[in-house]
């Protein structure tokens, strides 16, 4: 038999292969990013400074024991209702007077808007188990973003999560994240 | 030179792709084995709790990671079985804290610095006296951004 020279792979659609796996690589190392709830700690107190006068309808405290209970402002309470106790206060529709005070404030985009000075003071006990506060602090963010989303679809048509930076930076100035935490009691005990 | 002019025009050789593929593999390899390697450093057991609300984190180069959990079953006769903090590779004490943030502040430009963001990556049994201290401590270096990490679940 005649000797057949063996043809050659073509191996040019084998780059286009690689390519294929290394950016689905690429995308999928990147798209795997952490989630999670951000927040912001306030500066640390002066020593001189005294902590500001908030009146008590202006208050609403949220505390958690050791045993992961709950107690809304000296009641007992549940993790189920606090989502609709937080914007209630935050909201306070009827102007009642034992719910938080309220500031006229001229926002750019959405003009003179109604702003709740309420905050929710968070406590928590050095046994509370981190679990219970992510349920609380998720909770009130999901009360916040309830809020923000309804806002956003009264004025702009539109989902929090789909307007532009601006009018989300106004709709951030019309209901804050009011969340304080108290200072810890028992700081240095485990140094 | 007539030697040469009898031939017929020249063309352009082709490139020769068959080491393309070879390239492409190789940083393929080097994607894979990156990806990988971060996970496995870890000497604490973190199961991050539930969240509804959770967003992404954005900005992922300003982010300084704080993992807080009990020390795995293989450690724990090295570290015992408390809740334990690492940082980066190594397990470490609150009062590390402050220069972790130094380090991870020097390593980011100027126009950064009040930018980084701390992720709390805690396990969820975790008592929040740890987190408080861990809080405090971040507040008195200036790191003022942090992140809880959480995954994201249905409500309970």
């Amino acid at each position: 038999m005649a000797k057949k020279s063996t043809p050659g792979l073509n191996t040019s659609s084998m780059a286009d292969i690689s390519f294929l796996l290394l950016t689905f690589f690429l995308m999928t190392s990147s798209i795997n990013t952490d989630q999670g709830i951000a927040r912001r700690l306030p500066p640390p107190l002066q020593d001189n400074q005294e902590p500001p006068d908030v009146r008590e309808r202006n208050i609403f405290v949220v505390k958690i024991n050791s045993k992961d209970r709950l107690l809304y402002n000296g009641e007992i309470g549940d993790i189920k209702d606090l989502k609709d106790r937080a914007k209630e206060f935050l909201g306070n529709p009827m102007n009642l007077d034992n719910l938080p005070e309220k500031e006229t404030v001229e926002i750019p985009l959405l003009g003179k808007m109604e702003v709740t000075k309420g905050i929710i003071s968070l406590q928590n006990d050095r046994g509370t188990s981190y679990d219970r506060y992510i349920e609380v602090q998720n909770e009130l963010a999901a009360a916040i973003n309830e809020m923000r989303n309804e806002l956003a679809t009264d004025r702009f048509g539109k989902k929090y999560a789909d307007i532009n930076d601006d009018q989300r930076d106004a709709i951030d100035k019309a209901i804050p994240v009011a969340i304080s935490e108290a200072e810890p009691t028992k700081i240095g005990e485990s140094k | 030179m007539a030697k040469f002019t009898g031939k017929k025009p020249k063309e352009t050789p082709g490139l020769n792709m068959g080491s393309m593929s070879d390239i492409i593999f190789m940083l393929l390899f080097f994607f894979m084995v990156i990806t990988t390697m971060r996970e496995s450093t870890l000497f604490v057991k973190i199961t991050v709790p539930q969240g509804t609300e959770v967003s992404k984190l954005e900005k992922k180069s300003l982010v300084s990671y704080i993992n807080v959990g009990v020390p795995i079953p293989k450690e724990q006769k090295k570290l015992g079985t408390d809740s334990r903090i690492q940082l980066n590779d190594q397990i470490a004490e609150i009062s590390d804290i402050r220069q972790f943030v130094e380090e991870e502040k020097a390593a980011r430009v100027e126009a950064d610095r009040p930018l980084i963001t701390t992720a709390i990556k805690a396990d969820k049994d975790t008592k929040m006296g740890m987190i408080s201290d861990i809080k405090q401590e971040l507040r008195n270096c200036g790191a003022f951004k942090i992140f809880y990490t959480a995954r994201k679940g249905e409500r309970k």
